[in-house]
């Protein structure tokens, strides 16, 4: 370990578990003052986890941490306070009807009486000290995500933080939005502070900071030092080495176009651009994976495929067996899927979409089956049906089918939400994040079913986190980049790192290196 | 010609229970619980200090001394206050300890105080053996009711802001003390963000389960005081069952209608008052059908003021954003 007086935090042997899965797994690493590091790991690869233990959200389960030099326990964000350390989450912990200034100072007891006035000056010290624009008596309503962000790290450096740790900062930014705040970073940084940022994207990673700390499935994959790596080098180290899994992948017969998507252009409801001239086809009898960084248009993807989601522009046919092409877009979501395209999307609470917690599996195979029959009652009997198969194909371990589906574990639900897509013999399957959070045998149950779809001429378009899988499972694999087509390669031959490049920049011309 | 003068002192006399009723409501919601027990806390209020009145009033009767006007005073006024804080501890043990549901716990205290009022309320008529269906406490209201001495002397002007007893000033003051808290003090400041935020608040180290229990006691004990009002002063002692009728209801309309602001309430409950009472002043003929639809004008108004609220769509005059939902701490 580095003996070094700059020193601010030294993590060492950190070991986290959330039940069986091991989030962070004997890891050790030193924050320095006056330095910008980076964390740097795919998605579940332990790197909020682990800066949350010095946040005080969570608590090591092994390991101990130093705080300048000496061992420190954190138990809870106020302990951190005191030991100098704030950490600016994804989610932003505001009160809307409330102005920058009682946000910033909100919580504080020992100051005596309240003095907005003062507290508003110390605000301006700040905010011209280290180049903030904000203005302390505007309400957080009536700001921009990057404004709340802003007062988000004004908030930690008015508790006198001077170690700042920044979960995915430019993830809601526009790119002048990040220019402004990588200025304030390096401010900070000249400053003498300390400064984490968790991020994913390897030319962030090239622009700001000095080191790079480097976390692969939750271990310590090493450290380099940002000046003497490329983008290659981090990736390899990111992404490690393929783990041997074998999915069966049957050669597509008789692939047909079925989906063709051409230059479709999404903005989500704040005008940021999700999806930027997306052009490509999904055939039948196919597994088309979609690989990219979380949050790069993917569900906005599927979702103006099954009329979720408007486009700005672009077409999205779909042409049935005898060739006919009929225009989907601007068709509402219940035409879409009578003509035979289903959504299986998992969201990270996996009943966010598509089930109801409370209600038991019939009546969730009910919700895609209520319109059928002409009776004024619901047909029951169909349902159950369909909630008998699934328990008894896809080996759902269940008490019984009046069982609410909350109770049911993750992979069981999980299970329910693509058997029923599937029970509705769909000609296009979407599926996202299928195996999220499913241990390895579900995970096969799952790819089995999506194969057998293909095999059954259905046009798969998968959605998956995880490369490998997406590497052995899919014919084809589409990668986004920041809303764009960054690439198609071919399943059998693409490599690892290069979806991994294109994943991370745009048109892959690093990766014709 | 309409009469202010005795039109005012009237509304003001109506808009009192109502402005004790807001005051404890806002300063509940502004913690995020949604206490819709708060008809039922009045008549708990009512009901604890006409009981303590009434056994104060009996043994001195059997015992032939004179009435002290401290006791006779804070004898009531201390029961009506543990009655209702009993009521607010309750409404807070179901609903921020064991996270019960707000409008449904809240419902079921108001049907249990309304039920408690006039049990005891009936109780109480049995133990006097009296003729017409009330009890009067006619020696303790003339406390309750006694005004600055050479008010009568002041002609309209005395009438009309000085002909009150103690408990309508006392209204007045803690409706603008608790606006003053709510705006301009770090407990108002912290208040709001509980009820705003609660998640936000706890991360910057708020006790939100101490924030709701305290506002939400001292809430009820504030409303009760207006149960004890109406039936202290206002109808000069007497106690019949049901006589408070619905306006524990009217004053969380009048919440709403102040947009959680209680120095706007001073003003607006007695403009309420003057409603609810507008149709002995306006004269209506024999048809007793056009007096009901007079008596529905405080509640047409908040209607009206609802709807022009959410069309102006202004953040600040927004019911507190976590206001009814139960808090939970996330844990992983």
């Amino acid at each position: 370990m580095d003996k070094d007086a700059n020193v601010a935090v030294s993590m060492q042997h950190i070991t986290k578990n959330f039940g069986p899965v091991a989030a962070n797994d004997d890891v050790s690493l030193d924050i320095r003052r006056g330095e910008i590091l980076s964390l740097l790991g795919e998605n579940g690869s332990g790197k909020t986890t682990l800066m949350n233990m010095l946040a005080g959200i969570y608590f090591p389960d092994g390991g101990q941490i130093l705080v300048n030099g000496k061992e420190a326990v954190i138990r809870s964000p106020r302990d951190a306070f005191d030991l100098g350390i704030g950490m600016i989450h994804q989610h932003y912990m505001l009160v809307d009807v409330m102005t920058a200034a009682e946000n910033i100072i909100l919580g504080l007891k020992n100051e005596g009486k309240l003095d907005m006035k003062a507290a508003a000056a110390r605000i301006t010290g700040i905010c011209s000290r280290y180049g903030f624009d904000l203005d302390p008596n505007q309400k957080i309503y009536d700001m921009s995500v990057s404004q709340k962000q802003t007062v988000e790290i004004v908030k930690v450096l008015y508790r006198n933080a001077d170690i700042l740790i920044l979960d995915e900062p430019t993830a809601v930014l526009t790119p002048q939005e990040t220019e402004k705040l990588f200025g304030v970073l390096r401010n900070m940084k000249k400053d003498n502070k300390a400064i984490v940022i968790i991020t994913h994207k390897l030319h962030e990673v090239e622009e700001i900071s000095d080191r790079v700390a480097i976390l692969r499935h939750g271990k310590f994959a090493g450290m380099l030092t940002t000046k003497d790596t490329n983008a290659q080098e981090m990736t390899n180290m990111m992404v490690g080495h393929a783990v041997q899994l074998n999915i069966r992948r049957p050669d597509p017969v008789n692939a047909r176009p079925r989906i063709k998507v051409e230059g479709l252009t999404v903005r989500s409801s704040d005008g940021l651009i999700k999806l930027d001239d997306v052009s490509f086809t999904a055939n039948s009898g196919e597994i088309l994976g979609v690989a990219g960084i979380s949050g790069s248009g993917q569900k906005e993807l599927l979702e103006a495929i099954a009329g979720l989601q408007p486009a700005e522009k672009g077409s999205i046919s779909y042409i049935n067996d005898s060739g006919e092409t009929e225009e989907l877009l601007g068709k509402d979501p219940l035409t879409i899927s009578n003509m035979g395209v289903a959504l299986s999307f998992v969201p990270e609470d996996r009943l966010g979409m598509g089930l109801v917690g409370s209600m038991d599996l019939v009546d969730n195979m009910m919700l895609r089956s209520f319109r059928r029959g002409s009776s004024i009652l619901t047909d029951r009997k169909f349902p159950h049906n369909v909630a008998e198969k699934v328990v008894d194909e896809l080996e759902v371990s269940t008490p019984g089918l009046s069982t609410p589906v909350r109770r049911l574990s993750g992979g069981n639900v999980q299970k329910v939400l693509v058997g029923r897509e599937i029970a509705s013999a769909p000609s296009v399957l979407l599926a996202a994040y299928a195996v999220r959070g499913l241990d390895i045998n579900s995970s096969y149950t799952i790819y089995d079913l999506i194969n057998q779809q293909k095999e059954r001429g259905v046009a798969v378009i998968y959605v998956g986190e995880d490369l490998d899988v997406l590497l052995e499972l899919s014919d084809r694999i589409l990668v986004l980049c920041e809303g764009k087509v960054s690439g198609i390669l071919d399943g059998r031959t693409a490599e690892k790192n290069e979806v991994g490049l294109l994943m991370t920049s745009l048109g892959g011309e690093d990766a014709d290196e | 010609m309409f009469n202010f003068v005795s039109f005012i002192p009237r509304a003001v006399g109506q808009g009192i229970p109502l402005l004790f009723g807001s005051t404890g409501e806002t300063l509940t919601e502004k913690s995020g619980n949604l206490n819709l027990g708060i008809p039922g806390i009045m008549y708990v209020g009512a009901m604890s200090g006409v009981i303590g009145a009434f056994l104060y009033e009996q043994s001195l009767k059997a015992s032939g001394a004179p009435m002290n006007t401290a006791a006779a005073i804070f004898i009531p006024l201390i029961c009506s206050i543990v009655g209702s804080l009993l009521m607010g501890l309750l409404y807070c043990f179901l609903t921020v300890t064991l996270r019960a549901n707000q409008n449904v716990t809240g419902l079921a205290m108001t049907t249990f105080g309304v039920g408690f009022g006039n049990f005891f309320g009936g109780s109480l008529i049995k133990l006097t053996g009296s003729d017409v269906p009330s009890v009067a406490l006619s020696s303790t209201s003339a406390r309750f009711s006694k005004m600055l001495p050479g008010v009568d002397k002041l002609g309209a002007f005395g009438k009309i802001f000085l002909s009150y007893g103690f408990l309508a000033y006392t209204a007045i003051v803690i409706a603008f003390v608790t606006a003053y808290i709510l705006a301009h003090t770090r407990v108002g400041l912290h208040l709001r963000a509980v009820g705003e935020n609660p998640a936000t608040a706890d991360s910057a180290g708020i006790n939100v389960s101490k924030y709701k229990y305290l506002s939400t006691c001292i809430g009820s004990v504030i409303a009760g005081m207006g149960g004890l009002y109406y039936v202290m002063d206002f109808t000069s002692g007497v106690w019949s069952n049901d006589g408070f009728g619905d306006r524990g209801w009217l004053a969380i309309a009048l919440v709403i209608f102040t947009i959680w602001r209680p120095n706007i309430s001073v003003f607006a409950s007695i403009l309420f008052g003057g409603l609810y009472i507008l149709y002995l002043y306006i004269p209506t003929g024999t048809n007793l059908a056009v007096k009901e639809l007079y008596k529905m004008l405080p509640y047409v108004v908040t209607i009206v003021v609802l709807i022009v609220i959410s069309m102006r769509d202004k953040k600040e005059n927004q019911p507190p954003a976590s206001l009814g939902l139960p808090y939970f701490r996330e844990e992983r």
